[in-house]
């Protein structure tokens, strides 16, 4: 059984199907890809996994179960977590803060939530920064924070959406570490990412998608010389 | 942490030996009003600092307080002591149905809803005669004629309602509460249920609210509903108290409490008298002044940026 499993995935915006038809299966364990030009309803399929938009057709299951429907929050305690492209740092928070307001979704007292921020912050290594505001981190700490923030509430199953996007070369390399680091923790991962260095290096397999629907799935060697993917990238 | 304790002591026992220190029933009962306006703004901190959602109603849950108590002590024979204890469950209950309105809102388009909430509210009561007595307003009698009592039940109520809101921020429902106003989507995947904190939040800050009405009930011995559902004279002196105090800080709307009735009763009395009779109907005018002054030097009001306040009158010394 799949960890997560989308089925015939349909998101329409008034006329305009956003994702149309979009199906696929990610493993447990693994590091999934998700690719696609600019507007093809990468960031849309996040947005339908944890039902910031209500599905206009389809079904997505966890573990088996439809999580069709189910508040946000709720499909956060469940057990899958995720980032935003562009970040959403609780920016008046210090960073410690940030972690320890996750961390209540697993462990009721401030000692439990802020012994749980204090791992996370080490694992994603921000310990440094965690009596810093949040809105003071540069764009690549935040995308840190977002990454541990995700982390606190303890998810099976992480979606990335963009967290390399505006990083410089040292710091790619250092989320390309990172986000092995958190596979091997036991996570799986889902993972939206523009910069080709960073998806073909990590991901085992990837979907690609364009105008919302599936142009190709495989291996990342497969999908590079995938015909349509390389239409639609040039 | 040493001198904050220290402080903290010596605000107490002022606090507890203030009326035997001042005989005057005038200054009495400024202090009174002054303590219930801390509970009140504390109250409406706890939703708009920490939580972010600003409310320009509150006058629904002051005047539902007031009423509960004036109507269980006119209609039911009651003490309106039984309605102070029973005014506060019951504006959270009416905060329950606000909250079941408002919060689809976010936002301003909350805050607006808040506003048309108190006023819709204001004209029910005024209107509803039969449980109300409308405009003619409910009248009590006192329960004594000392203010003493007043002032230690006036400060419990404020010393109970600073203690609870401290507690509640530093547990889990604080962290909560502020995730949500820094971003409501961002809490919401983190697993907070904002709509269920929100209404939490509301929840706490009525119940206070609503007992601060249900005592001025007990205190004043009169109300109608243009007072205690009152825009200006509640709502917006609630946000006054607030803004100009510190939002979001702990004492900030305790502090705000006491400068903004003394500066309300300076200019009601015209500057106590000295300064011609027109100068009492300018207080709205000094209200606004504040408000702007405040906003553009200390956006934190005066707990919030303490700091910065000793620091320029320490550089006017020097």
């Amino acid at each position: 059984m799949a960890l997560l499993e989308l089925k015939k995935l349909v998101k329409a915006f008034g006329g305009l199907l956003a994702v149309n038809d979009v199906t696929f299966q990610v493993e447990k364990g693994e590091i999934f890809g998700l690719i696609g030009p600019n507007g093809s309803g990468k960031t849309t399929i996040f947005n339908c996994i944890n039902n910031f938009y209500p599905i206009t057709a389809g079904d997505v299951l966890f573990k088996g179960q439809s999580i069709k429907g189910l508040k946000t929050h709720k499909i956060c305690h469940l057990g899958i977590g995720r980032t935003f492209q562009v970040v959403k740092p609780l920016a008046r928070m210090t960073v410690l803060d940030n972690v320890t307001a996750s961390a209540f979704c697993r462990v009721n007292t401030i000692k439990e939530a802020e012994e749980e921020a204090h791992r996370v912050l080490g694992f994603c290594n921000l310990l440094g920064e965690k009596t810093k505001p949040a809105k003071s981190l540069p764009i690549a700490g935040r995308k840190r924070l977002e990454i541990a923030r995700a982390l606190a509430t303890k998810p099976e199953l992480l979606l990335l959406d963009e967290t390399a996007a505006g990083l410089n070369p040292s710091e790619l390399d250092e989320a390309i570490d990172l986000i092995r680091k958190i596979r091997d923790s036991g996570i799986t991962i889902l993972i939206v990412e523009h910069i080709m260095k960073v998806i073909m290096t990590i991901s085992d397999r990837i979907h690609a998608i364009n105008f919302g629907q599936t142009i190709a799935q495989g291996t990342p060697k497969e999908v590079a010389n995938n015909r349509a993917v390389i239409e639609a990238y040039l | 942490m040493k001198t904050k304790l220290l402080s903290l002591i010596i605000v107490g026992v002022v606090a507890l030996i203030f009326p035997l220190l001042v005989p005057s029933d005038y200054y009495r009962h400024l202090v009174i009003i002054a303590l219930m306006w801390v509970v009140i703004g504390s109250a409406w901190n706890l939703l708009a600092g920490y939580t972010g959602q600003v409310s320009f109603g509150h006058a629904m849950f002051f005047g539902v307080g007031a009423y509960t108590a004036g109507i269980f002590a006119t209609k039911l024979q009651v003490s309106a002591w039984w309605g102070m204890l029973l005014g506060g469950p019951v504006a959270a209950l009416f905060a329950l149905f606000v909250g079941w309105v408002c919060f689809r809102l976010r936002g301003p388009y909350f805050a607006l809803a808040t506003l048309a909430g108190g006023e819709i509210i204001r004209l029910v009561a005024t209107n509803w005669e039969s449980l109300t007595e409308g405009m003619v307003g409910i009248l009590l009698i006192q329960s004594f004629r000392s203010k003493l009592p007043y002032y230690y039940i006036a400060l419990g109520l404020a010393a109970l309602c600073i203690i609870v809101i401290h507690t509640v921020m530093r547990s889990k429902w604080g962290y909560y509460f502020v995730s949500i106003r820094e971003d409501q989507d961002a809490a919401e995947s983190l697993g907070i249920s904002t709509a269920l904190y929100k209404n939490i939040s509301l929840l706490i800050s009525a119940f206070f609210t609503g007992t601060a009405g249900a005592f001025y009930m007990n205190y004043m011995a009169f109300i109608d509903p243009h007072v205690v559902f009152s825009l200006h004279y509640i709502s917006i002196m609630a946000i006054l108290v607030g803004i100009v105090g510190g939002v979001a800080t702990h004492m900030g709307p305790a502090v705000g409490a006491f400068i903004m009735v003394g500066v309300q009763e300076t200019f009601r009395s015209a500057i106590f008298g000295l300064a011609p009779k027109w100068v009492s109907q300018g207080h709205a005018l000094v209200f606004g002044l504040i408000v702007i002054f405040v906003i553009l030097f200390m956006a934190n009001g005066v707990v919030g940026d303490w700091a910065k306040i000793k620091r320029h009158v320490f550089r006017m010394k020097a």
